[in-house]
């Protein structure tokens, strides 16, 4: 039962049209981007200042009741998954772009302002801001924050820690809170880098201050196909061992080649176990000497096929079938699950093996894609949630993957975050005493436990339950499936 | 363990070239050079991980060898730190406003708790959003939180090419020029003003280092007096820091020159100014409040303490971190603020 006084106690600090009660008004909300999460939260909140998230915070504070705050709701592992009793605070109307600061190239945003939209505003100043996550029509800078977001350029452009300067926003108590901000180093903890990539439980933004990095001039896309994926797994070791870091350097399994080629028309070597997409900016001279290379070194790692994009829409084009995977995958199967392991590069061709196995094992399609360049993998597990049992062995063969990596000196989740989704592959890469760490930073920002509780950190309860599922008799389960 | 059940304070140190550094020096002394050596290096994951006690000057080597560096350029000072040491202060040098800060290139940490207990956060991957992030948290804590033991970092091939450029220059016109050239896809990586001269370096591949040098004109010093020139900035050994009393006022780059006294050193294309022997009387802190950012007493005294004064609400938070990371205070006491 949601706190009797809460609607109203909401309603007497912020204008009628911020608060939402009504079941119908409240459903959008009862899920983010992974939607085998649901729960319909007991107010929806609306906030368009500040001040405004601050009376709310004030607000359930005294109420002792639990808020998760929310951008555009595109995140892929429950982040935002509302509290039954609890308050959703959506970041959505609080999305003006405060000041662009083309000459010390800054933006300041509102946490609900879209990502692509700040490199739009940015783009008359030939600048932009590099986080670039494949949902970045919609996704908005407040939950990039919260996640720590990706994108397919981070090799070279780095994370959202990476371009982010400064927060300002409150902790759970309403007492305003400043991390970071337009100069380089601040005194004290980096509180700012530990508030990036949170999950939104040590405190809400409702201000960001980012980067902004001069345009590359000059950007061209090299596709390779290899009849191995082994051998494009070496490829991808060659280009960084020569010396080269590329924009991006993406792969696709043969699976995903399949499953997109005949929706975007990309041009895809449907006879190849995996491709790559490598890209090079910077100046035109720049640009013509490290393709020359990429081509050079892919060629000598056994590529059957090589081309450079020759036009403008001829890249757009190769990079369409990438960026589709997620949309394809939907054509294949009615339910997809898509998964977000990092490992050390040097082992991926072990894990596409593994995960080859596995399909066979639960009796499910799975195809990958890869932020090769980082080691970041998107295992995309084919599922029908209709059919009993199906989402159960999905689950399971994504915490097998998961689990794997791990194993192979890797993490659960690269970008996508822990959410309510990975909280039993936490009990997995960390120890007692390491998860007690982490409650110690969330104790330290918000004693009372009310920002998006429940996330991120599982309980020794959960862990000591999952433990007990994992291991029957002393043998790990599954002993069929290959390990290393 | 034994100083945790004890409850006797532990001063942390490598090689001791930051003792200068700082609040506060408490505690027993313990050495962290025996615990040394590189663990992994594997060149085409663009990762080392090292042990604390590690030397830089071994790491460097290390990566050197093929063809890689850290990309912070971490300052040495007056001798050869430990990797420990140098997340530990969380330093970077004239490379940091273009390739990044020490924290941008942790990729995990191992800490020592004050528990005895080895807590291992982040990992050797570029990316990593399992758990808050306490790597980054511990660059830069100077030990406050646990004893970092082992680090895993990004590294960065070697750039193909390198130059540096001189011109002359007004301190106003080189910050408006500093700007100016970071908003353009120039190969960057370092940009300095010092007595009447702007010093840029440009690195990359050999062609876009061409292409820069002669947009961007000005005289080319010959490769010694250049590498001396950055390797001085780097460890702080220009003769400025021959004075006393050092400032070090860190604020946003575009900041134009700022109301005090003397000639800066100007460092991180603007975002960093240096500033000898301020006259007594003058709030110093006040002025780099005022243009947006903070400022550090980097040697000398200051009744204020070293370090900017944190906000109220940050302060709380760095005592609430401490108390929970360590309750009986054994770690550096005092050495990143009084009571902490």
């Amino acid at each position: 039962m949601a706190h009797p006084d809460l609607a109203a106690a909401l309603r007497a600090v912020l204008p009628a049209d911020c608060v939402l009660t009504q079941d119908e008004e409240l459903r959008p909300y009862e899920c983010d981007g992974l939607p085998v999460f649901r729960q319909r939260p007991a107010v929806v909140v609306l906030p368009r200042a500040a001040e405004q998230v601050r009376q709310v915070l004030l607000t359930c504070n005294r109420l002792k009741v639990p808020v998760v705050a929310r951008g555009s709701g595109t995140g892929l592992s429950g982040g935002a998954t509302p509290h039954a009793q609890g308050v959703l605070l959506s970041c959505a109307r609080m999305n003006r772009i405060l000041e662009i600061d083309p000459a010390g190239r800054t933006a300041r945003l509102e946490p609900g302002v879209p990502n692509l939209r700040v490199s739009e505003a940015a783009a008359v100043h030939g600048l932009f801001y590099a986080p670039d996550p494949s949902s970045q029509i919609a996704c908005s800078i407040g939950g990039n924050v919260a996640e720590n977001s990706g994108g397919v350029h981070c090799l070279k452009y780095g994370l959202t820690v990476h371009n982010v300067l400064g927060v300002r926003g409150f902790t759970m108590d309403g007492e305003p809170l400043e991390l970071g901000g337009r100069a380089a180093d601040g005194p004290g903890l980096d509180l700012l880098a530990l508030t990036i990539g949170s999950e939104g439980l040590l405190m809400v933004v409702t201000e960001v201050t980012v980067k902004l990095l001069p345009r590359p001039p000059c950007v061209r896309l090299v596709m390779a196909s290899f009849s191995e994926v082994h051998r494009a797994g070496d490829a991808v070791a060659a280009v960084i061992a020569a010396g080269i870091i590329p924009a991006a350097m993406e792969m696709m399994d043969r699976k995903a080649i399949a499953a997109v080629e005949p929706f975007v028309h990309a041009g895809y070597d449907l006879s190849a176990a995996a491709i790559l997409l490598v890209e090079a900016d910077g100046t035109a001279e720049e640009v013509a000497g490290q393709v020359a290379e990429i081509e050079q070194v892919l060629r000598d790692a056994g590529a059957s096929t090589l081309c450079v994009a020759s036009s403008e829409s001829e890249r757009a084009r190769f990079w369409s079938g990438r960026k589709n995977a997620f949309p394809a995958a939907g054509r294949l199967a009615p339910d997809y699950y898509c998964m977000d392991g990092t490992i050390p590069r040097r082992h991926v061709g072990k894990v596409l093996d593994a995960i080859a196995a596995m399909e066979i094992h639960y009796g499910l399609s799975c195809m990958n894609v890869f932020h090769a360049g980082d080691g970041n993998l998107h295992p995309v597990i084919l599922f029908d949630a209709n059919q009993t049992g199906s989402w159960e062995r999905a689950d399971r063969f994504g915490a097998e993957i998961l689990e794997l990596c791990v194993e192979l000196g890797g993490t659960i989740t690269g970008e996508h975050g822990v959410g309510v989704e990975k909280l039993n592959s936490m009990c997995v890469q960390f120890s007692p005493a390491e998860r007690a760490a982490f409650l110690a930073v969330k104790e330290a920002f918000d004693p009372a436990g009310l920002l998006n509780p429940g996330k991120v950190i599982p309980t020794l309860a959960r862990c000591a339950e999952y433990g007990r599922m994992r291991v029957h008799g002393g043998a790990l389960p599954h002993a069929d499936l290959p390990r290393f | 363990m034994a100083a945790h059940a004890e409850r006797r304070p532990l001063r942390l140190r490598g090689a001791g070239t930051k003792d200068f550094y700082a609040e506060s020096l408490a505690g027993e002394i313990l050495d962290t050079r025996p615990w040394q050596g590189i663990v992994s290096y594997d060149p085409s994951e663009l990762v080392i991980t090292a042990r604390c006690g590690t030397a830089l000057s071994e790491i460097e080597q290390a990566l050197a060898a093929h063809g890689q560096l850290l990309a912070f350029e971490p300052p040495g000072f007056a001798g050869d730190p430990t990797i420990g040491g140098v997340i530990a202060a969380g330093l970077s040098g004239p490379r940091r406003p273009y390739a990044g800060a020490a924290r941008d290139f942790v990729l995990g940490t191992t800490l020592l708790s004050a528990a005895g207990e080895r807590l291992r956060f982040g990992g050797q991957v570029m990316k990593n959003v399992a758990g808050f992030d306490v790597s980054r948290l511990l660059c830069g804590s100077l030990g406050i939180l646990g004893m970092i033991t082992e680090v895993s970092l990004k590294v960065l091939p070697v750039p193909r090419a390198e130059a540096t450029l001189r011109l002359e220059l007004p301190a106003a016109a080189a910050l408006e020029a500093f700007n100016r050239w970071a908003g353009a896809p120039l190969p960057l990586s370092g940009a300095a003003w010092w007595r009447g001269c702007a010093w840029v370096r440009l690195s990359g591949a050999p062609a876009a280092v061409r292409a820069a040098r002669e947009h961007l004109g000005g005289e080319v010093p010959d490769a010694q007096s250049a590498g001396q020139f950055w390797s001085a900035l780097r460890d702080c050994r220009l003769p400025l820091f021959e004075h006393e009393v050092m400032w070090r006022l860190s604020v946003p780059s575009a900041t134009p020159s700022l109301e005090l006294p003397g000639e800066p050193l100007i460092d991180w294309g603007g975002a960093l100014r240096w500033y000898a022997d301020p006259p007594a009387q003058l709030d110093v802190r006040a002025l780099a409040v005022a243009a947006g950012g903070t400022a550090q007493c980097w040697r000398g005294a200051s009744p204020t303490g070293r370090f900017h004064p944190l906000p109220s609400a940050v302060a709380t938070l760095h005592a609430r971190l401490k108390q929970r990371f360590d309750p009986h205070g054994i770690f550096n006491p005092g050495r990143l603020a009084a009571g902490l």
